[in-house]
């Protein structure tokens, strides 16, 4: 009779109920292609560890090849939900160091794309985040009324979603003649389903039970890590650079800075991040009216269109407000018509960062809905 | 405060750690600091009254052709004014403070900085590339970076 070989376990060396999960690249609920690798305790989670750099396309690399203008494409491709805020800030760095004053026309036609464009981001950010807390119904409704922005935004530039229509000193073109009517009727479709999405969505009680109270990010931290934007604001911070900077025409409006007020649950939780983006939507609206009645008929959008570009040498950072944050590029000018060093500093990659830091300690299905209600766009994050 | 008072104020505390404000067209106002002493300098920006630096809007790195430089791009939300802080390392040693005790949001820019130009940061908790793969050699950005031929037998091109 042999010997039994007795194996003696140390249970409590045995980290027997911790497991690490790898979401993503490749699942819908990670809005592109992030990785995300996290630890779980039973089903809260205890770690989460973002792997980037599945969609870096080395944009900063590019743009030291590229002359100015050849760079205006590729700026669409980085936050490409949104790619008419995007080269606001880029057009803008450059006018300040070629000392360019764009005409007045311009100015309005450049506040009407952008916020046409905030208002379609937002109807994805909030359509995707009610899908990812499983309302689908507000998603078709958001899809269908962003199809007329979309439609604006292509018979101006001619483009669904990659624009390339802001110019150093103007716009690629004019606009067509029932131009204001349209955006007028689009802003009317927007307010009737905003409305409707508030019973729907925002103050359904499931919606709230799963959003509430989830993911809260209070202020200090949101500033120490950099958040900008509806993530900042739904925090409480009213940091809006169009107004605390007031950029091009922005100081003639009348709107208000939506942020958290924790009618439903706490101010930062993901609830009043999304409460800001729907309220924001509403703002947009009133600035596009305002821009519309304000717009001059006359002056040639392109007139003052440089053939080349020379900038001379300098540096400058400049800053938006974007549907998702501050935008800000970092271009440094050796005096030729190609950048020395172009830094974007996508929105996006610093939200994301705040990530592990308040998702520890809800539970697993929690995490995919703070994620969306960070709202990120991969393109942003790794360029 | 004005970029020149926040320099005078610095140039009291810090005396040649702080070099010289460069105020010419077409930048924006930079202040130009020791390597040694970034940490402290941050760590005054951010705390003393009258500047409260509570939000570092983004930290590039750059290829100066000799030197690798560091910038600092920081905003108060309180007083809402804005001042640019600039470094210098060798090429040799690129060896820069962290800052990410500071400002979280320095954590992701100096592994970026790290990744495409290969500045190191002293003490930051989690010294690793970002968006190039782990095992990726050399770092991009530089001017003279020279991209290799095969990537785990795929090829670069």
């Amino acid at each position: 009779m042999s010997e039994i070989k007795r194996m003696d376990l140390e249970y409590s060396q045995l980290d027997s109920d911790r497991m690490r999960i790898n979401v993503g690249p490749q699942h819908p609920s990670t809005h592109g292609v992030l990785r995300l690798e996290v630890e779980v305790d039973g089903e809260i989670v205890t770690e989460v560890v973002p792997h980037l750099g599945y969609l870096h396309r080395s944009f900063e690399k590019h743009c030291e090849r590229m002359t100015y203008q050849q760079i205006i494409p590729y700026i669409d491709r980085m936050d490409y939900i949104s790619a008419m805020n995007n080269e606001w800030p880029y057009v803008m760095a450059l006018e300040k160091m070629l000392d360019i004053k764009v005409p007045e026309k311009v100015e309005y036609l450049r506040v009407i794309v952008s916020e046409l464009n905030r208002i379609a981001n937002h109807q994805i950010a909030v359509a995707t985040f009610g899908l990812d807390a499983g309302a689908f119904t507000p998603f078709l409704f958001y899809f269908r009324d962003r199809e007329y922005i979309i439609w604006i935004l292509e018979k101006l530039s001619g483009a669904r979603l990659l624009y390339n229509y802001f110019r150093v000193g103007g716009m690629a073109a004019d606009i067509y003649p029932t131009f204001k009517q349209e955006v007028l009727d689009v802003v009317a479709k927007v307010r009737k389903t905003n409305a409707e999405i508030m019973n729907l969505l925002i103050y359904n009680s499931i919606f709230i039970k799963r959003t509430a109270h989830v993911g809260i990010l209070t202020p200090e931290v949101a500033i120490n890590y950099g958040c900008s934007g509806p993530v900042l604001r739904g925090s409480g911070v009213a940091h809006d650079l169009r107004r605390d900077e007031a950029y091009s025409v922005y100081d003639r409006f009348d709107f208000e800075v939506p942020v958290g007020k924790g009618e439903v649950g706490v101010v930062g939780d993901s609830w009043n991040r999304n409460m800001v983006r729907v309220n924001e939507m509403e703002q947009s609206c009133r600035i596009i009216e305002q821009a519309i009645a304000q717009m001059p008929d006359e002056g040639d959008v392109t007139a003052l269109i440089p053939k080349r570009i020379k900038i001379p040498k300098g540096e400058v950072y400049m800053r938006a407000e974007n549907p998702k944050g501050d935008l800000g590029f970092y271009i440094v000018s050796n005096g030729t018509d190609k950048p020395e060093r172009l830094k974007a500093r996508g929105a996006s990659f610093v939200n994301l960062s705040v990530i592990p830091e308040i998702s520890k300690g809800y539970m697993f299905a929690d995490l995919i809905l703070i994620l969306g209600s960070i709202d990120i766009v991969l393109g942003e994050v790794d360029r | 405060m004005s970029p020149q008072e926040i320099y005078e104020k610095l140039k009291k505390d810090f005396g040649d750690l702080v070099t010289e404000l460069v105020d010419v067209p077409q930048t924006d106002p930079y202040i130009r600091v020791q390597p040694s002493a970034v940490f402290d300098i941050c760590h005054s920006l951010r705390d003393d009254a009258g500047l409260e630096f509570d939000y570092l809007m983004s930290l590039s790195g750059t290829d100066l052709g000799e030197q690798l430089g560091v910038v600092y791009h920081l905003y108060s939300m309180h007083h809402r004014h804005k001042i640019v802080i600039k470094t210098e390392v060798s090429k040799e040693n690129p060896l820069v403070p962290s800052v990410e005790r500071l400002w979280r949001s320095a954590d992701w820019h100096e592994r970026e900085a790290w990744d495409l130009l290969g500045i190191r940061f002293d003490g930051h908790h989690n010294h690793i590339r970002i968006l190039l793969p782990y095992d990726w050699e050399g770092h991009p950005l530089r001017k003279d970076y020279q991209a290799p031929e095969t990537y785990h037998g795929m090829k670069v091109s």
